[in-house]
């Protein structure tokens, strides 16, 4: 159980990086088709016997490559490329998957994690996602910050938009890679997205979101470990909703936060609608 | 040295040209006004200008070198800059990004890059929100926001897409005061606007319609039969 919330902890932590960059550029369904991408990977390198790892580096590799060329060869919109690309990916890694004699079994494990079978090795893994992440954002943060208001102000302030945003997917394929273990394919994207919006709800500054995200990962852990532990229910599910749920209860704060801050300004301050436009 | 030459100038967007045969010559301290309707082409000559999109031909230089080669001295405002109402940053982190430019991956900000990005913020008048978030503000504070992001940049050409769109009166003014201050210290302004009077003081005026219309001084470009064919209506006298 320490492993597991250890494991969760990094989980989180790495999820908070690259989530909030996902939040801010709004890169939600790339990281869903990343996230189901790499299944063909895992299901053959469980077939045939090698690291899970390396199998979802390689369906990663082959999801954004794949993007990249049916973006660009064939004119269609990013959205698009990436939806085909994604079932296209999802049913090779069932198709995959269904030759195995324990086909439900391994599908399941993929798509929703096992937390609690984690092992000492898959943690130092996660100790080195999480540091690569890390020193990704870290060296990219100016561009990556630039390219979350838009490409071309990224591109005329020297920095080669085309270059960082890969190599934010770049983070974000690592990212998925490090948590399928823990939280599943299916479940990781929740990991990339709750936290990081609930910090972008209240945040004024990029660490600040980081740190909320993290706060927010870290503690979903430890409540969704404890229902899971005491109602027997699935670990991964039960971290991802409660995620989402101190999300909901968070947004709802901030909208009560909000409402009663703009009352007392209306209150203090009557003249302030009678600001004049002239165009 | 001159600011931004261009000869013979076509562009547009894949291979379809939106207007060709565009020439310009302007030196340091001048102010080029870019007027015409939407889609006339005043967008996507700020965009070539700023190196966002390639001319389909014709020669094009911005002190001495191809656009989109002088990040840190040339600075471009889009016409709606984006992104601003989802975007959990307070004002003075957005105005910091105009000196990315100049402090690239590595660079550490210096107390000389964050007392431009004050002085910035004083110039357009949103000093007194830099620790608010950029969401909670005006679309007028936003864009004096923006603007002062470009301002930070102390860039030697400024290519603003309308400026005043969504400022009220004294946002406008101080517009006009911010170019002309900038103006005065040697920095070369391409303005694009829908409104007449931002030509007033203007060193050449470019009317637009899909086509160069009229280029010249504003008394010259803004004559009455090249309003009435670009608008269809002239000036009131």
């Amino acid at each position: 159980m320490r492993l597991a919330l250890l494991g969760g902890i990094l989980v989180a932590c790495t999820c908070a990086i690259a989530g909030t960059f996902v939040v801010l550029r709004g890169l939600a369904f790339v990281g869903d088709a990343l996230a189901h991408g790499v299944l063909p990977g895992i299901a053959t390198a469980m077939l045939l016997g090698f690291s899970g790892i390396v199998g979802a580096a390689i369906g990663a590799a082959v999801m954004m490559g794949g993007v990249s060329v049916v973006t660009r060869k064939f004119r269609l919109s990013g959205d698009t490329a990436i939806g085909l690309l994604f079932v296209g990916m999802l049913s090779l890694g069932v198709m995959i998957t269904s030759r195995s004699s324990s086909f439900v079994g391994d599908l399941a494990r993929i798509l929703f994690g096992e937390l609690l079978g984690i092992t000492q090795s898959d943690l130092a893994w996660q100790c080195v996602a999480l540091a690569i992440v890390a020193a990704i954002a870290l060296v990219s943060r100016r561009p990556f910050l630039l390219l979350s208001v838009d490409d071309g102000l990224a591109r005329t302030s020297g920095f080669s938009a085309r270059l960082f945003h890969n190599v934010m997917l770049t983070m974000v394929a690592i990212t998925v890679i490090a948590s399928f273990q823990t939280v599943g394919t299916l479940l990781v994207l929740g990991m990339l997205i709750a936290p990081a919006a609930t910090g972008s709800l209240f945040a004024r500054r990029i660490e600040s979101m980081m740190l909320t995200a993290a706060i927010v990962g870290s503690l979903s852990t430890y409540i969704g470990l404890l229902i899971s532990y005491h109602y027997d229910l699935a670990a991964g599910a039960s971290i991802v909703l409660t995620a989402v749920v101190i999300f909901a209860l968070a947004a709802i704060a901030n909208e009560i936060r909000k409402s009663r801050s703009h009352d007392h300004h209306d209150h203090e301050h009557p003249h302030v609608h009678g600001e004049v436009h002239v165009r | 040295m001159t600011s931004i030459h261009a000869s013979a100038l076509a562009i547009g967007y894949g291979k379809h040209p939106v207007v060709d045969n565009i020439s310009i010559s302007l030196q340091p301290g001048d102010l080029l006004v870019l007027i015409g309707t939407n889609g006339s082409g005043k967008s996507t000559l700020l965009k070539t200008l700023a190196g966002l999109i390639d001319p389909l031909h014709g020669d094009l230089t911005l002190l001495g070198s191809p656009a989109g080669q002088m990040p840190t001295r040339v600075a471009y405002l889009p016409q709606h800059p984006v992104s601003s109402h989802t975007l959990p940053l307070c004002v003075q982190d957005v105005v910091a990004m105009g000196r990315f430019a100049h402090l690239g991956l590595f660079k550490r900000s210096t107390d000389r890059d964050r007392a431009i990005v004050l002085e910035s913020m004083q110039r357009t008048g949103i000093d007194s929100r830099a620790n608010e978030p950029i969401r909670d503000l005006s679309g007028g504070q936003q864009q004096r926001t923006h603007l002062a992001q470009v301002i930070a940049r102390q860039a030697e050409i400024l290519l603003l897409d309308e400026p005043t769109a969504g400022l009220d009166l004294n946002g406008r003014k101080a517009v006009a005061e911010l170019i002309a201050t900038e103006r005065a210290r040697g920095v070369t302004v391409v303005l694009a606007t829908h409104e007449l009077a931002d030509a007033e003081s203007a060193t050449a005026v470019m009317l637009l319609a899909q086509r160069v219309v009229s280029m010249g001084s504003p008394a010259e470009a803004l004559r009455d039969e090249y309003l009435r064919e670009c608008f269809g209506f002239t000036q009131p006298h």
